[in-house]
């Protein structure tokens, strides 16, 4: 679906040095990236501000020319083929609105119709799943510039889906909801790409986005893919260790001689035991196993490292 | 133009613009006290003198009226140019370019400024009084160029729109080059070129094919010759004018467009 070999984008920077000296100066915003993305997967695209995200995100849909490199989209070079691809692809950029902002919803949904030449009845029945789905209804007829920012972004989801796109991209699409209008986002979208096949690419600095909605991340820093997996692999790679919090019922001693426990930090006068393991080295049901048939088990937690802590490690590696 | 889809996005900007109606209505106001005050200021300017570069009232409002009627459908055609600073700005742009349509035609039609339709008519008004007090050898060419001139005119207009606006991909404040370019195109076009000094003359009426908008056509009209020596055929040429005008745009439309997809600025 997406293919990209050695994506190269390089931007002029003239910054002012004197009255009238300027001195010019190139930025490399995009080095050598390459990467696949195949129909039907969910891929989130992570990095910090001014990674080179944005600019990926330019590139592959069309609206900037790369410096050099060989991307296809669905099919198309997007550079050349900008029209072509715009009818086989859906973009949702969170901070800015592709709705007619002094329209009712509806009328937009019209408009979008005439411009990608949908026919009627595909139409018809897009919108009544985004309605049903979304929770559209009860604004419809609202103008654009009256709807709270939630109902918008349900709308401009809305709008980027009814050509019936094979590929959805989203630009920060949960910027600014609230933890309702993210979490029904995020359920609309996995069901998008479970059911319907869509295939998900997704810039993102909520990192709950990617957990609920992207088996695979893509980490990209200063320009460059930093790393590219499934999540699990990814954690298993760079943030290993898990810890097992146990809450005994009297002091049993430091248990750090069970097997595959790595530390041991206690607590509580020894009520409240953190066991640090590998997963590659034992499971927990095992080690669960273990502890109680050393001890007292009153109460007892799994701690995986979020997706932050993986995130932040990468970049801390470099 | 004739496309469905633009007929809708126009239709829907129509319905757009009156869902403000308060505001719709004092912009309609507004225009036609500003139409008022210019006409004021002709008929005031003509009362001190009685010919401009050799040419009587009556003739001069005659160039002035089919300015106007050309510079008022431009307006609406392509006015909507002024906001491309914005549109680069705020990333609308990149809006523009996500769908499968050209962006320029999709700027134009972004919004119609209705009530700019009172240039038209002030324009249409003074053509009545300057085609009833001219001598005109009526004829069915005459006739033919009193309704293509504005419409060649207008074309004229835009494509100068086009290429002065293209200029904001450069300069983002280029807005003022812009307006010096389209709105003193109107002024130039509307009075005989040959009152302005030569560099500035040679600039807006042959660059900017200022002098085929209203001048040639109405030397055309009314018989006369060129003060400044061209040949007679210059009054008919405007459509041709106005095709190569209209393609120039359009080439520089494009490598704009492709100078923006290619520095992102």
């Amino acid at each position: 679906m997406i293919e990209v070999r050695d994506l190269r984008r390089e931007f002029t920077v003239t910054t002012k040095t004197g009255r009238f000296r300027r001195s010019r100066r190139t930025v490399r915003a995009v080095d050598a990236v390459s990467f696949d993305v195949a129909a039907g997967e969910a891929v989130g695209y992570v990095g910090r501000n001014g990674a080179g995200k944005s600019t990926t995100i330019k590139i592959l849909t069309g609206i900037l020319v790369p410096t050099s490199g060989r991307v296809r989209v669905s099919g198309v070079d997007p550079a050349r083929s900008r029209r072509e691809l715009a009818r086989r692809i859906g973009v949702v950029f969170g901070q800015r609105s592709q709705l007619w902002w002094d329209l009712p919803l509806r009328d937009s949904f019209d408009l979008l119709r005439a411009i990608y030449r949908v026919p009627a009845e595909d139409h018809r029945r897009r919108l009544a799943e985004c309605v049903e789905l979304l929770e559209l209804a009860d604004f419809l007829d609202t103008p654009v510039r009256q709807l709270s920012l939630g109902q918008r972004m349900r709308g401009e989801v809305t709008a980027a889906l009814l050509h019936g796109p094979e590929l959805l991209v989203l630009d920060e699409p949960t910027i600014g909801l609230d933890l309702e209008s993210k979490e029904r986002l995020r359920e609309f979208l996995a069901d998008l790409n479970a059911r319907r096949g869509t295939t998900l690419l997704l810039t993102t600095h909520d990192l709950d986005d990617i957990e609920r909605l992207c088996p695979r991340l893509l980490v990209i820093d200063r320009g460059a893919v930093l790393a590219d997996g499934p999540l699990e692999e990814l954690r298993e790679r760079v943030a290993p260790d898990r810890v097992l919090v146990v809450d005994l019922e009297r002091p049993a001693g430091p248990l750090d001689d069970l097997p595959g426990v790595r530390s041991v930090r206690s607590e509580l006068g020894g009520l409240r035991l953190h066991l640090t393991f590998r997963r590659a080295e034992t499971t927990a049901a095992a080690l669960i196993a273990a502890v109680a048939a050393r001890a007292d088990v009153h109460d007892l937690v799994l701690e995986e490292p979020d997706i932050d802590d993986v995130v932040r490690r990468l970049y801390a590696r470099r | 133009m004739g496309e469905p889809v633009y007929r809708r996005l126009v239709g829907a900007r129509l319905r757009g613009q009156t869902a403000y109606r308060v505001s719709f209505a004092l912009d309609c106001l507004a225009q036609a006290i500003a139409q008022g005050v210019e006409l004021a200021v002709i008929s005031v300017l003509f009362r001190q003198v009685d010919a401009l570069g050799g040419f009587s009232v009556s003739e001069v409002v005659l160039m002035y009226a089919i300015a106007s009627i050309s510079f008022g459908i431009a307006d609406m055609a392509a006015g909507q140019l002024n906001e491309l600073p914005d549109y680069i700005r705020t990333g609308k742009f990149d809006v523009l370019l996500l769908r499968p349509l050209g962006t320029l035609p999709q700027i134009m039609v972004s919004d119609v400024r209705l009530h700019r339709a009172g240039k038209i008519l002030t324009g249409l008004l003074a053509l009545a009084y300057a085609l009833a007090r001219n001598d005109i050898a009526w004829s069915p060419w005459t006739v033919l160029l009193v309704v293509v001139a504005p419409l060649a005119g207008a074309v004229i207009f835009s494509s100068v729109w086009v290429v002065a606006s293209a200029v904001c991909f450069w300069l983002v404040e280029g807005q003022q080059l812009t307006s010096t370019v389209t709105y003193g195109g109107n002024a130039f076009a509307s009075y005989p070129i040959n009152i302005y000094p030569g560099l500035l003359r040679r600039f807006m009426a042959f660059v900017v094919p200022g002098a085929f908008v209203a001048y040639y056509p109405a030397l055309a009209l009314l018989g006369r010759d060129d003060p400044l020596g061209g040949p007679a055929l210059l009054g008919w040429v405007s459509p041709l004018v106005a095709l190569a005008a209209a393609g120039v745009a359009g080439l520089v439309w494009r490598f704009a467009v492709r100078h923006y997809r290619g520095t992102g600025s």
